[in-house]
């Protein structure tokens, strides 16, 4: 307090902004666009035929650094044909309370078949619901999130981002 | 002109609400105006503008695991908090509100207790609620707690006589040791800011020193100390510890309203209403202190608690007994 001058003023500034309007958000109200590069829940995709792209190859799970995906492979039959190539994942399944969103998964895997959707308020009260399925994984999100305007960045967007 | 019992005791439970509700909304107030002044909304999610946000708190604490640590020594690990509160509580029982009143044929006073010796009950009973910090940061057995009380004991110690020196010039100049006569004698006279400002200020550091709020806050400084002497309290004995804390800064709100500024005195007769407006003015004052003025560091507390504030105390309350034998 070597200043008592200016640790009056600092005083008036306190004392000001009380009359000024907050600028907190009020988040579950009004909800910051995501920038379109966000990386949130993942979603798997299927091509315009209705096949699944993901054909079990597991890179996704070699890559993930946080070991949350489990991929169960099974070969595909003439009359039961899930995905384009040799094989399927019969089981996919991401661990969510692990998943550090990283993007390896989505970087590795030679198909595009999985990519980092936007969703981000994946909280539950059970941990067995952050397990998500590959029934939950195809779907399309429940909840929507606003992203904003892509334009209004200069960083390039990935190939495999405008799919999602 | 003496009330009966039963009156003091209808009037203590009362007051005793009346200081407890002030609290849970003295935190409501503090956490409203705090973020209001950082550009913040604070609460408003419990209720409308956040207003049951106190009861919202208070279930939570009671219903929140009171967690102690295994090596904690039990009773007095269990008995601090209840020490603090105790005291804290006990001692706005002198603090007068108003000038008392006659309904029917009773006689009824405006304090709980009318103490001769009011002023000395209100800073021993502080003190003893000092040990309640000390007790409880010990038997915790944790070196945070054990740091934390160890300041606060520091602290509290040394401002307790700068706070104690700061107010016997009011005590000189209202020849009493009862809050009662000190403020008629202000009513005659006028209200003890004018002659004891030194006094005022003095007191006011010492009552931000005393109460352990910023920038005096070293003894729960957060980002030095996790939490200062209740580290290793939760639930709602840590509920204790925070309202015994704020209940010691109403008190001594009061007790500076009560002291320099007329207490319940002023224009149109309105009693404890006014008490209550000066009580809340000197509270936002502190609140307004703590969102303006960062933490000092230790060497700085203490450099200007016993070379600044103790000489000025002093040589105010012999300033202040020359004049009045004097003049």
């Amino acid at each position: 307090m070597a200043q008592p001058t200016s640790t009056l003023k600092g005083f008036g500034v306190t004392f000001k902004q009380i009359f000024k309007r907050p600028i907190t958000q009020q988040y579950p109200e009004s909800k910051r666009p995501l920038y379109p590069r966000f990386r949130g829940r993942h979603r798997l995709h299927l091509h315009e035929n209705g096949l699944e792209k993901c054909v079990g190859c597991s890179l996704c799970a070699a890559a993930c650094p946080a070991d949350c995906i489990r991929v169960v492979p099974a070969e595909n039959t003439p009359d039961n044909r899930v995905s384009a190539g040799e094989r399927y994942a019969r089981i996919y399944e991401i661990n969510m309370s692990r998943c550090i969103f990283c993007g390896y998964c989505e970087l590795a895997c030679p198909f595009d078949a999985i990519t980092l959707g936007n969703e981000y308020e994946l909280s539950e009260h059970n941990r067995d619901d952050q397990i998500y399925t590959k029934d939950m994984l195809l779907a399309e999100p429940i909840k929507k999130t606003p992203i904003a305007d892509p334009s209004l960045f200069d960083t390039p967007i990935p190939y495999y981002k405008t799919s999602s | 002109m003496t009330e009966p019992w039963w009156i003091s005791i209808i009037k203590a439970a009362i007051v005793v609400n009346v200081v407890l509700v002030l609290f849970a909304y003295l935190t409501w107030l503090e956490r409203k105006l705090l973020g209001r002044m950082q550009l913040r909304f604070g609460p408003n999610r419990a209720g409308k503008f956040g207003l049951l946000q106190p009861f919202a708190d208070l279930v939570k604490l009671v219903r929140k695991e009171a967690f102690a640590p295994s090596s904690a020594i039990d009773l007095p690990y269990i008995v601090a908090p209840v020490i603090s509160a105790f005291t804290a509580i006990a001692a706005f029982s002198v603090i007068p509100f108003g000038s008392g009143w006659r309904i029917h044929h009773w006689q009824v006073n405006g304090e709980i207790a009318n103490v001769s010796i009011a002023l000395l009950l209100i800073f021993a009973l502080g003190s003893i609620g000092i040990y309640g910090f000390i007790v409880g940061g010990w038997a915790s057995e944790s070196k945070y707690s054990l740091l934390g009380s160890m300041r606060t004991c520091a602290q509290l110690v040394s401002y307790e006589v700068s706070l104690a020196l700061s107010v016997l010039g009011v005590v000189i100049l209202g020849r009493s040791l009862s809050l009662t006569e000190i403020v008629h004698r202000q009513a005659v006279f006028l209200p003890f800011v004018a002659p004891q400002f030194v006094g005022m200020l003095v007191f006011l550091f010492g009552g931000i020193a005393e109460t352990s709020r910023a920038p005096f806050d070293l003894p729960e400084a957060e980002q030095e100390l996790v939490a200062g002497y209740h580290t290793e309290y939760s639930g709602m004995r840590w509920g204790l510890f925070q309202m015994s804390e704020y209940i010691n800064l109403i008190t001594l709100s009061a007790l500076m309203v009560t002291l320099f500024f007329a207490g319940w005195h002023g224009p149109w007769h309105l009693g404890p209403l006014w008490f209550l407006l000066k009580l809340l003015g000197v509270l936002f004052a502190f609140i307004w202190l703590r969102a303006t003025l960062p933490r000092l560091r230790y060497d700085q507390l203490m450099r200007f608690g016993w070379k600044v504030l103790l000489p000025v105390a002093t040589i105010n309350a012999v300033i202040t007994a020359l004049v009045v034998v004097w003049a």
